[in-house]
């Protein structure tokens, strides 16, 4: 199907790039659908709005940079997604680059959960205090190597 | 809304299977006590509150514009 992008204007989307968020993404309840596209450079992947060109999201994978990231959700509030094992599922966090481009953050107190097999998705806030909305990317990769 | 007057070690009960007590009560902070079903969930607002904002803010980034970052791709497990 042919739909506008907010990273690649007009694009051609597989039918299987299609995530429904049942409940939407926490401030954004009334948008329920999204694809998911690869991003021009890993290891980012773009959350677009099927419905608003304009709204997207910059995904990237939490372990990447925090190989120690564990997310407890129970198995009741995956309910929403219908996930059956932990292999159904796939953990994005979700980006936020400033103006000026410097200290980009990602989200890990409130991971997006896909489950792969129905395509559907939630996005979970965990109870950790160890995860904050905030946590630079590059700072705590440098940490995980040292 | 409803507002109910409760001493500490005073509970209110929420439908079957909530119970809200107060646990302590110290200056201007009070300790709550929640038992519910692991379904229901609980939260301080300020959680919800947060990743609303951070939501708005990382949808609000200019482009799509991506950090130039070298992250090794992840080991199979």
């Amino acid at each position: 199907m042919r739909m506008q992008t907010k990273a690649y204007g007009e694009v051609d989307v597989d039918e299987r790039q299609r995530v429904s968020f049942p409940a939407g993404l926490l401030g954004f309840e009334k948008f329920k659908d999204y694809v998911l596209l690869d991003a021009p450079q890993k290891p980012f992947f773009y959350l677009q709005s099927m419905n608003v060109p304009d709204l997207a999201f910059i995904l990237i994978d939490p372990f990447l940079f925090r190989p120690d990231y564990s997310i407890d959700v129970s198995d009741e509030a995956l309910g929403e997604i219908g996930v059956g094992t932990p292999n159904d599922c796939l953990v994005f966090a979700i980006v936020t680059v400033p103006a000026d481009g410097q200290h980009v953050t990602a989200n890990l107190l409130g991971p997006v959960i896909i489950n792969k097999t129905n395509r559907r998705g939630m996005q979970a806030v965990l109870p950790d205090p160890r995860w904050r909305v905030k946590h630079d990317i590059m700072a705590e990769l440098a940490a995980s190597k040292a | 809304m409803l507002i109910l007057s409760r001493r500490v070690n005073e509970r209110i009960v929420i439908g079957d299977n909530i119970v809200v007590s107060v646990v302590e009560v110290r200056g201007d902070q009070v300790k709550l006590g929640i038992e519910a079903p692991r379904e229901v969930k609980v939260f301080r607002q300020e959680v919800y509150d947060a990743i609303q904002e951070e939501n708005r803010r990382a949808a609000a980034a200019s482009g799509m514009q991506l950090p130039l970052i070298d992250i090794p791709p992840r080991v199979a497990e």
